[in-house]
């Protein structure tokens, strides 16, 4: 049995577990905690290892999603659970733009891990005051290449549609070093 | 959809690149402090990413008012204007000036030039306030409005920007103290100071801080830091710094990560199983 994996990251409450939970055919594998600093309870728990969510695509090859941790103070964890990955999604809270700069501060220290391709998902499209992703696009200085997609986490084909671009993205990759 | 944030979180330059970019048209409204930290609200107006309109706060973005901050209006004439000519808007204004020879046309266009780019760099020193992008709010048809290129602008800002960020660096303290040299050299012997070194000069005192020194000459940041910094290169005056606890960073590294050693054409096989198998789910 093959597996492959792919890095759901992000900042902290970006809609990381709920994206992964979307679309895993298991229940997400959380190791949530209860959050102790004050400044960052927006909400109630948060990721303080890993989330864990699978497909299985057949009896040969299963896919692991594994969202990172948002806090901060816990990211020795990225540069592990990035080890081996097809690709990655930063997933970015659009209605949180204080947020911005710590997610592209996440995107160019996985970049620094490895060359594989990403994307970037504008998270929580369905929101009034969502930064559109041609507006996160300019103010997070992406290349034209990189792809910024609208994702509601919390809706399967939002969150399909995120997943089949970045392996879109990972098999034009291996088109051009097969090509080389 | 809205734009909104803090200016803690994105540059001036940001986001004026973004609206440019993007070729917006609509009014970014900022509040925040101004230099003398007192709540203001800038409202910056474009059309298809082009700079239009500026208005800071109370300090009024009438066609009157503007030349007058200008010279090309006497406060008298101001006020009279302001009085005989009320209900005008600044288009039949400005024919009216134009007519009567008060003022040239160019002094319009180059006032208001002037006045909205006064407006936007003065952002570019803002390190914090709310900011919201309103899409399609135009500034009223009433006000005479002048495209500027964005471009220019970010570059000019950026460039006042360092400047400012550099005097910051070499004047990182604003409660610091000065005190005149104790040995000052042949150099001072033919000094020449201007109104503002003169008004600093009358204060320096290890007792009072840089700070205090521009609240009381009503100087702003940028001002005394430039002020003191060239006081400081003539060899007039020294600093003295108040001792601060030192805070280290803590360091980082980074290892590479590994790949898997697979054929591409294999890696291309898994990947195309993927995408099925997304795609059914």
């Amino acid at each position: 049995m093959q597996a492959v994996k792919m890095v759901i990251t992000g900042p902290f409450s970006a809609g990381k577990t709920a994206f992964i939970g979307s679309v895993s055919e298991i229940d997400v594998v959380s190791t949530e905690r209860t959050i102790s600093n004050a400044a960052e309870r927006v909400k109630d728990k948060t990721t303080v290892a890993m989330d864990f969510g699978r497909i299985t695509v057949d009896d040969d090859l299963v896919l692991y999603l594994f969202g990172t941790p948002g806090q901060r103070r816990f990211d020795f964890m990225w540069e592990i659970l990035s080890e081996g990955m097809l690709g990655f999604v930063v997933l970015v809270d659009s209605t949180k733009p204080e947020t911005f700069r710590e997610a592209k501060r996440i995107l160019e220290t996985f970049q620094s891990y490895a060359s594989t391709p990403y994307v970037v998902a504008a998270n929580k499209q369905d929101h009034e005051d969502a930064w559109p992703p041609d507006d996160l696009r300019i103010i997070l200085r992406l290349d034209p290449s990189v792809k910024v997609l609208p994702c509601v986490s919390l809706q399967k084909e939002s969150v399909k549609n995120v997943l089949l671009e970045l392996l879109y993205s990972i098999l034009e990759q291996l088109d051009k070093e097969g090509s080389k | 959809m809205a734009l909104k944030g803090n200016l803690s979180d994105f540059t001036t330059t940001q986001l004026l690149n973004l609206i440019n970019l993007a070729r917006k048209t609509g009014t970014l409204s900022v509040q925040g402090q101004d230099q003398n930290t007192e709540d203001v609200t800038a409202d910056i107006s474009f059309r298809e990413g082009k700079l239009i309109y500026a208005e800071l706060g109370a300090q009024g973005g009438s066609l009157t008012q503007i030349l007058h901050r200008a010279g090309k209006l006497t406060e008298d004439q101001a006020r009279l204007i302001h009085e005989r000519l009320q209900g005008k808007t600044d288009k039949q204004l400005g024919h009216r000036l134009i007519q009567s020879k008060l003022v040239t046309q160019n002094d319009i266009i180059q006032s208001i030039r002037q006045h909205v780019l006064d407006v936007v760099y003065g952002l570019f020193t803002w390190a914090d306030g709310s900011f919201k992008f309103d899409t399609g709010r135009l500034p009223e048809a009433s006000r005479i409005t002048i495209p500027i290129d964005l471009e220019m602008v970010i570059m000019e800002g950026s460039r006042r920007l360092k400047e400012s960020e550099q005097l910051q660096e070499e004047l990182p303290d604003l409660d610091a103290s000065l005190r005149f040299v104790d040995r000052p050299d042949a150099r001072l012997r033919n000094v020449n100071l201007t109104v503002d070194e003169w008004k600093i000069v009358s204060y320096v005192n290890p007792k009072n801080t840089i700070r205090q020194i521009a609240k009381a000459n009503k100087l702003d940041d940028f001002q005394v830091r430039r002020t003191v910094y060239g006081m400081m290169q003539a060899g007039i005056v020294e600093l003295i710094l108040p001792k601060k606890p030192e805070v280290e960073e803590p360091k980082k590294t980074t290892r590479r990560g590994r790949r898997p050693e697979q054929t591409v054409a294999e890696r291309k096989s898994v990947v195309n199983r993927l995408i099925d198998r997304i795609r059914s789910l």
